[in-house]
């Protein structure tokens, strides 16, 4: 999932710095494998995820503990600022004091599973039968299953109701339709649409269900379809219905947009409910992203945390751990962390209960079938594609090539 | 036993030269010690690791194989890099000439005296103590182009009614970063040139002045000579500095859009902590590196001048 807001960056980049001498460090110490988590007993299992934020940290504090018990350990959990736990996870793979269970955001599973660190998961008994799909490829490297994600989420298109009715507007479903609505629903100071197109992966997330739609693929993304998709959102500035400022926006920002009603429509997740609920004055609802053409699946990505085992070297805790992640996965918990965090589950058959108890979260839950995840092709190989996505887009946005030529460019740099 | 005459004198270790030559020693072992930890160890580190596909698995593995220049003729032929050079020569010889020449007006502004001369000189380290973190999200808020502080104002006086993308124009991009990057170094400069002229003595000043030395013959013949020592370290660690200032780009434009504001030193993180390139990042990092050192050679050298002379 991408959620950071721009000072989260910041001071990763900072926290990153200053803990890159000490993961190296660590290195000269970590080739006699084993380490401090094989002995001692095994009634403790040491979590490790980053849902440090409420209410997250509660609701995943509570379900970690009550599966612990289940599984007969005690939890030593700790959560880390979502920033810092990759170099925290590597600094652990160096010095072998890797977790007993360990959260991944998915797209960085396969990127810590080809280093070996993690186990797989079928050995430890764990399948991920009745998944959605595209959740099964993200936590799979070279045909084993290495993750199991109880929760997953993706983004979709906000409108403010009160908006769309004074411009006599519909939600939009095809590319057209959201053209003409935005341009419609502009005025003043509302843009009609907001969405986040900065130079980093959260552009290229917000990027991908255009691109996906319409049959672009990350493996070559110099091709007519991807360039369409570009085209869209090249055409949606130069009519002013997007501020230019998107080039600059996190989704939290496109989310105070959307809240003070300086835009009409807004692609964003989940995520931002909490914080758009508390101002009751903005009546919106969710829809599906628009598709290229009528009647064509929409294609979006798949966001959410994946749950390992890492090799710790102790077989018994790495059993308890996997029944610790089977238990976080189980139908019941997987409807109730959705419920209290704002995602969606993750088993097909849950998906239209779900769906029908939380109303809010039908837009979002609609596309989740077709739902690709980034690493799904590529694998660890994605930070490259998405570094090459968001270079192109942004070469088009700002007027400084063609998209089919801007594209092309990044594709060959 | 006594008798073969070996032993006559104090031992060896008793003498008063090695005595010497041991606290000596304790005197510098911390330094050494720290220096090696601290600096040494890391940029070995990053020297070899710039010739390795150091990647997340080398984490794990400890497994970094041998690329010999691969990384570096990766990073350098990349299309980035040319554009990520000019933006580093203009982002660190736009910040340092504004930020130096601002700090010297302030610094020969706050030499007089005048009344809260003392609280006004306190309030312009302001920039230095508030956290970057923070100040970048305040420079983002005013630099917004819709509804950011200072499109407003440009706006209400007429200067420029069309809101300009501060942040989200290729042409506008990195001087914007410049400019908040300016504002963050002034106390810096006013504050180490202030201390310089601090130095000069006044009757220098009254013997100019019965010379009949305007203000400006005595900023040339009297400041300028005697605040030399004091310049060249403020610009050659202003160089240093500023040549690798990643936190205020970060927080402004993340490098965007599309490369306006990216630099060698954004450019070489993107590479190590997003794409996991360790290695191609350490190479840029070194480039970088390199071209620090090069300043700080001219500095030494004219340091080692001006002891001569």
């Amino acid at each position: 999932m991408i959620r950071s807001p721009r000072s989260r960056r910041a001071q990763a980049a900072l926290a990153s710095m200053l803990t890159l001498p000490l993961a190296l460090t660590a290195c000269g110490g970590g080739s006699n494998g084993g380490g401090s988590n094989s002995g001692g007993d095994s009634s403790t299992l040491r979590v490790l995820d980053y849902y440090n934020n409420e209410p997250s940290k509660t609701v995943w504090q509570k379900a970690i503990d009550a599966c612990g018990k289940q599984a007969g350990v005690t939890i030593q959990r700790e959560a880390v600022p979502g920033a810092t736990l990759i170099q925290k996870v590597l600094q652990q793979a160096s010095s072998r004091t890797l977790p007993d269970v360990l959260m991944l955001d998915n797209p960085d599973l396969q990127q810590i599973a080809q280093s070996g660190a993690l186990t797989p998961l079928n050995d430890l008994g764990l399948k991920a039968d009745g998944y959605v799909e595209g959740v099964v490829n993200a936590s799979t490297y070279k045909g084993k299953l290495y993750g199991l994600q109880p929760i997953t989420n993706t983004i979709g298109l906000f409108y403010n109701k009160d908006l769309l009715a004074k411009a006599g507007v519909t939600p939009p479903t095809t590319w057209a339709e959201l053209k003409t609505a935005a341009k419609k629903l502009t005025s003043g100071g509302t843009y009609g649409l907001a969405f986040s197109a900065p130079a980093n992966y959260e552009g290229t997330w917000q990027f991908l269900p255009f691109m996906w739609s319409n049959g672009g693929d990350e493996k070559n993304i110099a091709t007519p379809q991807t360039a369409q998709a570009v085209q869209l959102w090249v055409d949606l500035m130069n009519d002013g219905s997007v501020s230019k400022s998107a080039l600059n926006w996190t989704q939290a920002d496109v989310n105070d947009q959307f809240r003070a009603g300086k835009a009409a429509m807004a692609i964003n997740g989940p995520w931002q409910f909490p914080a758009l609920d508390e101002d009751k004055s903005v009546k919106y609802e969710v829809a599906q992203i628009p598709a290229p053409v009528a009647g064509k699946p929409v294609v979006a990505p798949l966001g959410g945390e994946t749950w390992a085992v890492p090799q710790t070297g102790n077989k018994d805790k790495q059993a308890k751990a996997a029944k610790v992640i089977a238990c976080l996965n189980s139908d019941d918990n997987q409807l109730s962390l959705a419920k209290d965090t704002q995602t969606i589950p993750t088993k097909t058959a849950l998906l239209a209960k779900f769906s029908s108890s939380n109303p809010n979260m039908a837009g979002f839950v609609d596309q989740i079938p077709t739902a690709r995840a980034r690493t799904g092709e590529l694998g660890a190989d994605w930070p490259k594609a998405a570094t090459k996505i968001y270079t192109a887009f942004q070469s088009a946005l700002t007027g400084q090539a063609t998209p089919a030529k801007a594209l092309e460019t990044a594709q060959n740099g | 036993m006594a008798g073969d005459g070996t032993v006559a004198g104090p031992r060896f270790w008793q003498s008063h030269h090695f005595q010497n030559r041991a606290a000596q020693v304790l005197f510098l072992a911390p330094a050494v010690i720290y220096m090696v930890a601290f600096f040494g160890y890391p940029i070995v580190k990053n020297f070899v690791m710039a010739f390795q596909e150091y990647s997340t698995s080398t984490f794990y593995t400890g497994e970094a194989p041998w690329v010999g220049f691969a990384n570096y003729s990766a990073v350098v032929s990349s299309p980035v890099f040319g554009k990520a050079m000019l933006n580093t020569v203009l982002f660190t010889a736009g910040s340092i000439a504004a930020q130096f020449v601002i700090g010297l007006a302030l610094a020969m502004f706050f030499r007089r005296r005048f009344p809260l001369n003392g609280v006004l000189r306190s309030l312009m380290l302001l920039p230095w103590l508030i956290p970057l973190i923070v100040s970048g999200a305040v420079w983002r808020w005013i630099l917004d182009k819709d509804n950011g502080a200072l499109n407003r104002f440009l706006a209400a006086i007429g200067v420029a009614t069309d809101h300009p993308g501060w942040l989200t124009s290729t042409s506008l991009a990195l001087v914007a970063v410049i400019l908040v990057n300016i504002w963050i170094g002034i106390p810096f400069n006013l504050t180490i040139l202030y201390g310089g002229l601090q130095d000069i003595p006044e009757d220098l000043y009254e013997a100019a002045a019965l010379d009949g030395a305007s203000s400006w013959h005595r900023f040339r013949y009297v400041t300028w000579p005697l605040l030399r020592p004091v310049v060249s370290v403020v610009l050659v660690l202003g160089v240093v500095y500023t040549i690798k200032v990643l936190d205020v780009i970060l927080a402004l434009t993340g490098g965007g859009p599309a490369n306006a504001s990216q630099t060698i030193a954004t450019q070489s993180y993107h590479l190590s902590f997003q794409q996991f390139d360790f290695g191609q990042g350490a190479a840029l990092g070194n480039i970088l590196i390199a071209i620090s050192l090069v300043f700080a050679i001219f500095y030494l050298r004219a340091n080692r001048r001006a002891v001569d002379e």
